[in-house]
């Protein structure tokens, strides 16, 4: 593809680009804090003005997690929306603060029905002053997805919408339903290595691997990873390379535009 | 004549009789009580207190009205978010009625004429009817209770019409031939079939607002702007008196003569008129304009003293600000359901966390770090199907919800006392917490209940308390 050189194409591309300006290019991103990833992101990182998807399992915490240490390294208050009963287990803020998310800067909502859930996390995203606004819910659809885009688009505020992965599903042949999130992830566990202390047949627990897998991000192939859980501040670590298994980024499953 | 009874003299029989000459006589009834006590019926003074506490029961909900000789009646629609439901809101009610030495009963209904109805009818002292269950909370009443005119209950019985529904099930045509239409018209309002406007009290209000209109309004952007003009107004005259806002009542004043009200709170208080319109407008979409609003009313329930110093010192005004969408939250969803964690000195993980105002400001302390603890915790704990070998040993695999876990890696056991001075139960128990590690990677924070060898300590079954 030759690039055109011509001023009057410069000058469309270039009104073309302030008419779309890219929530990134916005209100900043925030950075992954793991190279790999952040090089891989359009902007560097997560744009801070946009909508992200993050998919875990009801079983487990590694998504919710992953949530509150982006969060923790932002600075303000957090509007979190608590799902149904059921959706996932009661949120234990002492757990959040183990990821750097302090309890007095959180106000949860226990909103329960979905429909509570995106009429407050509308209302969270009309306050500029918040460092973010997490919601809950079961899935998310296009409507409620293009609602949030565009009231955090006009604002500028960064949102999370925590949804629920289907139980017993291998990521490999969940059906991904279109929506207008900037990007899209999913959070699971995997075994992190067993040193051999204090007991070889009984190992204790090192820090948590994650697997991560950015589904679907606008103008970027789809991409796994597989990261150290966060720290006490929020960060995440790049995982070693391991003897039985192939370092990180794992293979992209499927190139998604 | 006796005028009034209270519970123990119903129990010894002597009822009120209620205008009817053939009522008991003061000699009678201290003929059935020696030692009755007894005072002279004082009818204006009764009223009196009647409108007292109506003013009163403003605090539930915006709209209250007298219903002499004996009863109130409190619109409570739309009012439900700040008093836990309608259940709380009559348990409330009567708690509080009670402490003030008033006996009384009380029904919540879809209609005036229902609650009415049931208040004094009703089988219990305090009813909600769920909606839809109108017509067949009403039909087990006697006629009685539909405040007939004079003597047409009584007829009723005589024919053999004992029940509201037997009423409600005759044909209407020879209904109103034999008994007028007044009749008609009482069970029509307790069925809802027709509106019945009630009339409220109003309350000397000082810092209100009022905008009557040339042409009725029916759009709810014409509502809106109105809103908008009061809220302006009102703040106005609330920065000429030095206060803040804190509960507003917005009444539509209909060309029906009925009123409709919504009341919205704010956390912090406020001569912000931005802000109030906003609040006021989230919740216009529960107003029916119905065949038009001729008046709207704006007043200011609760104010207090604004500090417009403490405002600025604030800095930025970035927590004036969260303070807004706390108010815009909590009158979307209820004041209830928006919370902040807070340390709670106990090693018991769920009494570790307690629950404070959005608003309230930071502790100081934080839970100790050097203690993994769950991103999410069960409540109650969900029980397992779980086998240790060894006491100090977390088990190998465990059952949760009919699936069952491998363990491949663990570390504890942590220790947890019970907390002997909450409870007798508790003064020996012990839970034993570790963190183990499934063979794909999932986290558990399972806990024994008792150290496994002390059957004081618990009865050593096993428990999924939460996720990392």
């Amino acid at each position: 593809m030759s690039r055109n050189t011509s001023p009057a194409l410069a000058l469309l591309r270039a009104r073309i680009e302030r008419l779309e300006r890219p929530a990134e290019r916005r209100s900043g991103v925030l950075p992954l804090g793991v190279g790999a990833i952040d090089a891989h992101l359009p902007g560097g990182g997560l744009a801070l003005g946009a909508l992200h998807e993050i998919a875990g399992s009801g079983g487990d915490a590694a998504a919710t997690l992953f949530v509150a240490g982006l969060l923790a390294r932002l600075p303000g208050p957090v509007l979190w929306c608590q799902g149904a009963q059921g959706l996932f287990a009661p949120l234990f803020p002492p757990g959040l603060a183990g990821a750097g998310l302090a309890p007095d800067r959180v106000i949860h909502l226990a909103a329960g029905e979905e429909k509570t859930v995106l009429l407050a996390m509308e209302e969270g995203l009309g306050q500029p002053g918040l460092a973010g606004v997490v919601g809950e819910l079961s899935r998310l659809p296009m409507t409620a997805s293009r609602r949030l885009a565009l009231a955090t688009e006009a604002t500028g505020v960064f949102v999370l919408v925590l949804v629920r992965r289907e139980k017993g599903e291998k990521p490999e042949e969940e059906k991904i339903v279109p929506n207008a999130a900037a990007t899209r992830w999913r959070v699971a566990p995997l075994p992190a290595p067993r040193p051999a202390w204090p007991h070889p047949a009984w190992p204790g627990l090192e820090r948590a691997l994650w697997r991560l897998d950015l589904v679907r991000c606008r103008g970027r192939a789809a991409a796994s990873w597989m990261v150290e859980a966060c720290d006490a501040t929020g960060c995440l670590g790049l995982a070693g390379v391991l003897p039985d298994r192939s370092a990180a980024p794992l293979p992209a499953r499927r190139a998604r535009a | 004549m006796v005028a009034a009874a209270d519970r123990a003299a119903a129990r010894l029989g002597i009822r009120p009789s209620d205008g009817r000459p053939l009522g008991l006589t003061l000699a009678e009834a201290e003929l059935l009580a020696p030692g009755l006590a007894t005072a002279a019926a004082d009818p204006e003074a009764d009223a009196k207190v009647l409108h007292r506490l109506a003013a009163w029961c403003l605090r539930y909900a915006p709209l209250a009205g007298v219903d002499p000789p004996n009863g109130l009646w409190i619109d409570v629609t739309g009012c439900m978010y700040f008093c836990g439901g309608e259940v709380g809101l009559l348990a409330d009610l009567l708690a509080r009625l009670a402490a003030g030495g008033f006996t009384a009963r009380a029904a919540i209904a879809g209609t005036p004429g229902a609650a009415h109805a049931l208040a004094r009818y009703g089988r219990t002292e305090s009813i909600v009817v769920p909606q839809g269950g109108l017509a067949a909370a009403l039909a087990p009443l006697p006629p009685a209770a539909l405040r007939l005119p004079e003597g047409e209950a009584a007829e009723l019985v005589r024919l053999g019409i004992r029940e509201i529904g037997a009423l409600a099930a005759l044909p209407r045509g020879p209904l109103a031939r034999r008994f007028g239409a007044a009749t008609l018209r009482r069970l029509d309002q307790a069925l809802g079939r027709v509106a019945e406007p009630i009339m409220p009290i109003v309350p000397p209000a000082v810092l209100a607002a009022r905008l009557a209109f040339a042409e009725p309004l029916s759009t709810a952007e014409a509502l809106a702007a109105a809103i908008d003009r009061l809220a302006e107004t009102l703040c106005r005259t609330l920065e000429r008196a030095g206060q803040g806002a804190r509960q507003l009542d917005l009444f539509f004043e209909r060309t029906d003569r009925t009123v409709i009200a919504l009341r919205v709170g704010a956390v912090r208080p406020t001569r912000n008129a931005r802000h109030l319109a906003r609040l006021l407008r989230l919740r216009l979409e529960e107003v029916d304009p119905g065949s038009g609003v001729e008046a709207m009313r704006l007043a200011a329930r609760l104010a207090e003293p604004f500090a417009v110093g403490k405002r600025f010192a604030a800095g930025e005004g970035g927590e004036s600000d969260l303070a807004m969408l706390v108010d815009r939250l909590a009158n979307r969803v209820g004041p209830e359901r928006l919370y902040r964690a807070a340390v709670h000195e106990s090693d018991v993980p769920e009494r570790s966390v307690r629950r404070v105002a959005a608003l309230a400001p930071a502790g100081e302390k934080t839970w100790p770090p050097q203690l993994p603890r769950p991103a999410r915790l069960f409540a109650p704990p969900e029980p397992v199907g779980a086998l240790a070998l060894l006491p100090d040993h977390p088990p190998a695999q465990f059952v949760w919800r009919g699936r069952r876990r491998r363990l491949a890696a663990g570390d504890g056991p942590e220790r947890i006392y019970g907390e002997w001075w909450r409870n007798d139960a508790e003064t020996f128990a012990v839970r034993d917490y570790f963190r183990v590690e499934d063979e794909v990677g999932r986290r558990y924070w399972l806990y024994r209940r008792g150290d496994g060898a002390d059957p004081a300590s618990g009865d050593g079954r096993w428990f999924l308390h939460g996720f990392f």
